[in-house]
């Protein structure tokens, strides 16, 4: 988007998109563009005019200090909040995304992880993986679904790339910490999306883990469209992905980690004045 | 959940249920009909409408367990539904009596000619035709389940704010039943029913008739609710259970889900409410009132929710308490009993006796596994495989 080099990384290079280069979403071969979002909730201003665009295949990473409004940016996607105004548009500009709700977006292939881990803690890790599976989710199709080699093949590929294969009958609820991040980024797949969104993946992980799940993103990636936003920089310079640093709702800069990091805007707002 | 559907769906505990139900239908109207009265083992043809009572509450209990226990939705007001399908039973029963009121009117109820009525008001119409009276106890409180989810479910409203709103809903429903121009005999109700199907509603035959449908009704029921909740469709209402919005963004319509089992379960409501009307011989407005409705939510809870043969425990047990403690010197306590046995349950018991037995079983069966795989392998692999994690996830 903006031509970031680290010399011109000053205020006025940073500027959103919306400002100068505005992509028009009937032209953009984008999948995903945001254009001008804003939300505020009882006057706090959680996003302001927010702008970017993440194209198909691409990977990429979300930073910004707490209150930045990434939270919130995912609500707006996902559909779980309404923005004030501009414009979320989904698969190269044709679907407007603020007109849906979160069942007709999660049923055009956005999945989205949450903050905090999120399994079925009642049931077992392949049904979790069960009921995530792409399938038809209507009422009648449930009470009549049967199992098939199919689903249970499918399943164990999910299982074997989140690398939970040894407590596939287990519990949800008893999983460890990392396992139960693991299993929901497993319940994404299931659902084969064309976007993942994945909320701070690494929170809570030991240095292993990130690491391995750094890896188990970039293998995603090989056939997903990723955002991942995350406040570990080191899980972050691991992935080697383009950076996205929000403030106060609107994207303060853009580009590699090393052109971020050293962005001084960048480093004000994380270090303070 | 590998296993053939038919082994999900009568698993050890539903199997042992089943087989104590029929013995039950089967026994009680032997031991009334053919032991002679003054033997030992006569059972008296109060208790043959008690326990058919019980048996209906039983059927109540377990459609709140269905989508309290399985969905969270706490319904404190599906007495509203039990109550309608016991007036669409009662206005069927009304009909029957034909001439032989005090009145002698042949198409009018009494409390009709008495408020001076001349004609029968349209919603009476085809009430003395039993398959429609029939479809209409599952019709009635289905269609008003139907509508009060779509606008529940669809504005998203939960928790507490949804329990309250079903309890105004029973409310309303009283205060409309108390009306005498409402069309339903107001305060006094419908009674004086005389019979069903031809058979004399106060005969022996008829009363041992009703216990053994009301057995069978409950069984059926039952079997509907286990394939329910052993299906695919029932582990996506324990996930919205225990994780609403994650059940929305993999896509299930969680409103749509929601509305169809409260449907269901207020039929089922309905069908225990038309039991329990021929066989307590009334059904007036008081049966509306909202200590009802919270009243069978205690029992499923005392039973063991999420469990449905423990609801229907449940019921048998309060009820019967219930039956014991009013009839004696202990009656004017009675409803600090229940208080007490709701808290009780709350604190010491919050699985309920079913669920609290359950967990003892898993936990000891997981123990009988760890030593078993301890004596095989000398010492305990840390994290294989869980031989326990199945039969617990059976349940």
């Amino acid at each position: 988007m903006t031509a970031t080099t680290s010399d011109t990384m000053t205020e006025t290079a940073v500027a959103p998109a919306s400002t100068k280069k505005k992509i028009d979403r009937q032209t953009t071969s984008a999948l995903l563009y945001l254009d001008g979002i804003s939300v505020s909730f009882d006057g706090f201003k959680a996003l302001n005019e927010l702008s970017f665009i993440i194209e198909p295949g691409e990977m990429r990473a979300i930073i910004g200090p707490n209150g930045a409004g990434k939270t919130t940016m995912m609500d707006c996607i996902t559909g779980k909040t309404r923005p004030d105004s501009g414009e979320v548009y989904y698969q190269a500009g044709t679907i407007d995304l603020s007109l849906l709700d979160e069942t007709e977006i999660a049923s055009l292939g956005i999945g989205r992880k949450f903050q905090k881990p999120t399994v079925f803690e009642m049931h077992t890790v392949e049904d979790n993986l069960l009921l995530a599976l792409k399938n038809d989710r209507s009422v009648r199709s449930a009470l009549l679904w049967q199992s098939s080699a199919d689903q249970e093949k499918r399943i164990d590929q999910v299982l074997d790339t989140i690398r939970l294969k040894g407590v596939r009958s287990r519990v949800a609820g008893g999983l460890s910490h990392g396992q139960k991040q693991w299993l929901e980024i497993g319940m994404l797949l299931a659902q084969e999306p064309k976007l993942l969104l994945v909320d701070e993946p690494v929170a809570g992980m030991t240095d292993v883990e990130t690491m391995q799940t750094a890896e188990l993103l970039k293998e995603i990636n090989q056939t997903k469209t990723v955002v991942v936003v995350e406040h570990d920089m080191a899980f972050v310079r691991e992935l080697g992905v383009k950076v996205t640093c929000l403030h106060e709702g609107s994207v303060l800069a853009e580009g590699s980690i090393d052109q971020v990091s050293t962005n001084d805007r960048v480093v004000e707002v994380y270090l303070g004045r | 959940m590998n296993s053939h559907p038919l082994i999900r769906l009568l698993d050890r505990g539903s199997t042992l249920f089943l087989v104590l139900l029929g013995a039950f239908a089967v026994a009680i109207p032997v031991l009334n009909l053919l032991m002679p009265d003054g033997s030992f083992l006569h059972v008296s043809t109060y208790f043959v409408s008690l326990f058919g009572k019980y048996i209906c509450y039983g059927l109540l209990a377990l459609s709140i367990d269905l989508i309290w226990g399985y969905v969270g939705i706490l319904s404190l007001g599906h007495g509203a539904f039990f109550a309608l399908g016991g007036y669409a039973m009662g206005m069927y029963l009304m009909r029957q009596i034909g001439s032989r009121g005090v009145y002698a009117n042949p198409i009018l109820p009494d409390f009709m000619v008495f408020l001076n009525w001349q004609e029968l008001p349209f919603f009476w119409y085809g009430f003395n035709w039993f398959p429609y009276a029939a479809l209409m106890v599952l019709l009635v409180p289905g269609v008003l389940a139907f509508v009060f989810g779509w606008f529940a479910f669809r504005s998203r409203v939960t928790g507490v704010y949804l329990s309250i709103i079903t309890q105004a809903m029973t409310y309303a429903l009283l205060l409309a039943f108390f009306r005498n121009n409402f069309g339903f005999g107001g305060n006094n109700g419908l009674t004086d029913f005389k019979d069903i199907l031809g058979f004399n509603i106060q005969s022996d035959g008829t009363r041992n008739a009703l216990l053994v449908t009301s057995c069978l009704m409950l069984a059926l029921c039952f079997l509907v609710c286990r394939a329910i909740v052993t299906s695919k469709f029932g582990m996506v209402l324990v996930a919205i259970r225990d994780a609403e919005s994650r059940t929305r963004f993999l896509g299930y319509r969680v409103e749509a889900y929601k509305l169809f089992v409260f449907t269901l379960s207020a039929s089922m409501a309905g069908i225990a409410g038309a039991l329990y009307v021929p066989q307590v011989g009334i059904i007036n407005p008081g049966e509306f009132a909202p200590a009802n409705s919270i009243e069978a939510v205690i029992w499923v809870a005392v039973g063991g929710r999420g469990t449905l043969t423990g609801a229907v425990l449940g019921a048998f047990v309060v009820n019967y308490a219930k039956t014991f403690f009013t009839s004696g010197i202990l009656a004017p306590y009675w409803l600090f009993m229940l208080g007490g046995l709701f808290i009780g349950t709350t604190l010491l018991m919050p699985r309920g006796i079913i669920g609290t037995y359950n967990a003892w079983r898993a936990g000891r069966s997981e123990a009988l596994a760890e030593n078993a795989k301890n004596n095989i392998t000398g010492a305990a692999k840390e994290d294989g495989a869980m031989p326990s994690a199945s039969p617990s996830a059976a349940e």
